[in-house]
């Protein structure tokens, strides 16, 4: 009397729905380790010191990109320098200060609006007003510029999100104390929002190692060391994920290209771990 | 204490500088694409712009008619949404209602990895493996094609399907699934008519998140979509919105410049558009029950 | 009478918690049978094990064995789907489908195979009626379930799982989030329903016990105290816990 008395019917839709809930969750998951796959067999074999620490030599035909691994790094570090105090300042502003909520939700809004803008239109923005308007030249600075306002919203929401953290007790016992806002917030509220800052950075890292369109049109491709930071950032200087492009789109490097798109999988490896660790301290 | 006073109102003004460069950035980006965009399409005709058929920047008689790149962004877009919406949501089902939790637990991490590749890789897999295989199956000279533009698109926009769909789904109030079960549902019977259907606004806004990303990917489709201004078919090459202004800005110059960037406001304005159905679905989500 | 329901030695355990501890009942057909207790006594648990909503919980493992019309209902061969069709329950909080209010109703019918239009109709009718909220329901049957009120929208899930035909409705403190005057009604509606249903009711309030409920069991600390005729556990009890319980001295 307890058997199961559904209709032939109804046993067969589950059958199918539960059958394709499966198939749809094995191919993202296959896809991913084909993907990944296939990129490390054909770009694990052409790393080789040589490729990661030279500069590209048209003299002796030799391809290096340790221009753009410097690169890379000279982006992130500008891009993080600038972005940061902008985006936690705003944090600190939505969170702390804002009184009027209408005021919150324009800049809210406005937040998810960047947060929406394909990096392409980023790409033709940055070369129009910094590179242009500006006159900061296609260079490292002005793609760094660009990315700033990229990562905006990434850092301004992990940034709040855990000041939302930080409890209203904490607040209330520096301000009985006698302490002004600013250091209350110097004091207390940044440092116990550490974790979330951290987190915005980490994947901000991610987000600027992987881009590509916005970069082009205003950090460009070049591919020459300068003798500093300093000197860099005037000049043109194509990241990795740019240059990945430039030789297998417009120079037919394919293998470079995967071993340069090996590299980068070990870097979004890495971030990713990193962005989890820190999710989870954050979480703690 | 005159000295904490003036640091206090210099703070003050820091933080509300640091709160409205959001805003800011908005305003000057806008300002800026209308600015560059909108003069060409004054000097073409807004009429021969938006739906002249032909576009042939550098001929003698120079035509810029955008059709192509319109109607090839929102096939494409429409594309990757019908293949990657059904896969997506299936997986946050199974990652949010049908897996054991350590089972979901080692395949989300998969699916962050996948939102973490580069656009340039996706392009660099669809151009050396998908271009080659669509042109071997369907028997083509060229594989580049409007096809392989949407598989990588769908692929793409799979970790924002996923990852909305499935906050969307754990989010159902677990009564309205134990009622459903208590009156003799399966447990798909309860996941696709009542669980699913609680949880619409979210998933919707996660397939429009996708939507916009799908419409705003230009390095992967430029790799891999042939990038010639045809009226889009599925095995023909084709030229997205997002590729048009990529492909020849490098070069471009006069008028043709100056119609590289209408372009892009055409494609600022579609993309601002899915912004405000983000929004509206967003709130619909925290505002409801 | 044969009991519809009859358990045996049933223990329960949430991963090491021994939540029941032994519990062996019969609940006789077409009375209401109440459980009470105070907090965390396992009268809830036991309501939801008669129809398996405990499969839900991870880390619950059941011994003993439940009866229902002499079939084992952990048996192997036993289908939850089809058990809990004909046990039906009721929830502590309403929690009406955020559909329309015909569609609630119609939920349970659409998938045991009821597709035709007429009969559908009949059957919301009949089930509102049962549940008595058609009277106030019945000129906006396609709004959402979600605007009535509380008391409404429990007399809602009332009606929701009498549409499926049940043998027999588990209800979990249905009472305990609504106002008094939707807690008479629903007292009211359950007078009606021991007509043709099994009615097991799990309630805080002794009050609501003695003035609805045939059969009375009185749980402690996952075990069942006592168990008889509403009328003899209330005037004389015979375990001392039970009376202490009742005349109020803990609980």
């Amino acid at each position: 009397m307890l058997q199961n008395d559904r209709s032939p019917r109804r046993r067969l839709r589950d059958n199918l729905l539960r059958g394709a809930i499966c198939v749809a969750a094995a191919t993202t998951v296959l896809l991913l380790v084909s993907l990944i796959g296939y990129i490390f067999m054909r770009g694990l074999p052409y790393i080789s010191w040589e490729l990661l620490s030279t500069s590209p030599s048209a003299l002796r035909g030799t391809i290096g990109i340790l221009p753009n691994i410097l690169n890379t790094f000279y982006m992130i570090l500008l891009a993080l320098i600038i972005v940061l105090p902008l985006g936690i300042g705003a944090a600190v502003y939505l969170n702390e200060y804002a009184t009027n909520r209408r005021f919150v939700a324009i800049i809210e809004f406005a937040t998810e609006t960047l947060a929406g803008i394909p990096s392409i239109i980023y790409g033709l923005f940055g070369m129009l007003f910094f590179c242009q308007f500006l006159g900061l030249q296609v260079s490292l600075r002005s793609g760094a510029l660009t990315l700033v306002i990229m990562i905006l919203p990434t850092i301004i929401r992990t940034t709040q999100e855990s000041l939302k953290t930080v409890p209203e007790s904490y607040r209330e016992g520096a301000l009985g104390l006698g302490a002004t806002k600013w250091t209350m917030i110097r004091t207390i509220i940044l440092p116990s929002s550490l974790d979330g800052i951290v987190t915005g950075c980490i994947l901000a890292i991610g987000r600027i190692v992987g881009e590509s369109a916005a970069l082009i049109f205003t950090a460009g491709i070049g591919a020459v060391i300068a003798g500093n930071i300093f000197q860099a950032m005037s000049r043109s200087g194509g990241t990795l994920s740019v240059a990945l492009y430039v030789y297998v789109f417009e120079r037919g490097k394919f293998d470079v290209g995967f071993a340069i798109a090996s590299i980068l999988m070990l870097l979004v490896f890495g971030i990713n771990l990193l962005a989890k660790f820190a999710k989870r301290r954050l979480s703690r | 204490m005159k000295i904490k006073t003036v640091t206090e109102k210099v703070m003050n003004t820091v933080f509300f500088a640091c709160g409205i460069v959001a805003i800011a950035c908005v305003v000057i980006i806008t300002g800026y694409m209308l600015y560059a965009g909108l003069p060409a399409i004054f000097k073409i005709g807004p009429a021969k712009f938006l739906f002249g058929t032909e576009w042939a920047s550098t001929a003698a008689e120079p035509k810029f008619g955008i059709l192509p790149f319109i109607l090839t962004s929102v096939y494409g877009t429409a594309g990757a949404t019908l293949i990657g919406v059904p896969i997506g949501l299936l997986t946050a089902v199974f990652l949010s209602k049908v897996a054991p939790k350590k089972l979901a637990n080692a395949v989300r991490p998969a699916v962050e990895l996948l939102a973490g590749i580069p656009s340039v890789v996706y392009g660099l897999i669809g151009m050396m493996v998908l271009v080659p295989f669509v042109a071997k199956t369907f028997n083509l000279a060229n594989g580049t094609s409007l096809f392989a533009a949407i598989l990588v698109l769908a692929v793409m926009i799979l970790p924002s399907i996923i990852n909305v769909s499935e906050t969307a789904l754990n989010a159902v109030p677990p009564e309205y699934e134990e009622a459903s079960l208590a009156l003799g549902a399966t447990k798909m019977e309860t996941i696709f008519k009542v669980s699913i259907p609680a949880a619409k606004s979210g998933i919707a806004a996660g397939v429009v998140l996708g939507i916009g990303r799908a419409i705003g990917e230009a390095m992967a489709v430029m790799m891999v979509a042939g990038n010639v201004a045809n009226m889009p078919e599925l095995f023909t090459s084709v030229t997205f919105l997002t590729t048009a202004v990529s492909k020849e800005m490098s070069y471009s110059a006069g008028l043709q410049r100056e119609a590289l960037f209408s372009i892009a406001l055409v494609l600022f304005c579609f993309i601002m558009l899915i912004n405000f159905l983000l929004n509206a679905l967003l709130k619909h989500k925290k505002g409801g029950r | 009478m044969k009991p519809i329901i009859t358990s045996k030695d049933l223990v329960l355990y949430y991963d090491t918690f021994k939540a029941l501890r032994g519990i062996s009942m019969e609940i006789p057909e077409k009375q209401i049978t109440a459980f009470i207790g105070p907090s965390g006594c396992g009268k809830s648990t036991f309501l939801k094990t008669l129809n398996r909503m405990n499969d839900l919980v991870p880390g619950v493992r059941v011994e003993g064995e439940v009866l229902f019309r002499d079939e084992d209902i952990f048996a192997p061969s036993v289908d939850v789907t089809t058990l809990r069709r004909k046990i039906g329950m009721v929830f502590q909080k309403p929690n009406p489908f955020p559909m329309s209010i015909y569609d609630n109703i119609a939920y349970g019918p659409r998938l045991h195979g009821t597709h035709s239009r007429a009969e559908l109709n009949e059957l919301v009718e009949t089930s509102l009626k049962g549940a008595g909220l058609w009277d106030e329901v019945k000129d906006r049957l396609k709004k959402s379930a979600l605007g009535l009120s509380g008391g409404q929208q429990q007399r809602l899930c009332i009606a929701r799982a009498l549409a499926v035909q049940p043998d027999v409705l588990l209800m979990d403190e249905p009472t305990s989030a609504l106002d008094p005057a939707s807690t008479m009604r629903i007292e009211e509606l359950m007078a009606t329903l021991r007509e043709q249903y099994t009615v097991v009711i799990v309630t805080h309030n002794m009050q609501q016990a003695t003035r609805i409920s045939d059969k009375c069991a009185f749980f402690l600390l996952g075990e069942m105290i006592e168990f008889g005729d509403t009328e003899q556990v209330f005037s004389m009890p015979k375990d001392k816990r039970t009376e202490d319980y009742i005349t109020g001295r803990f609980g």
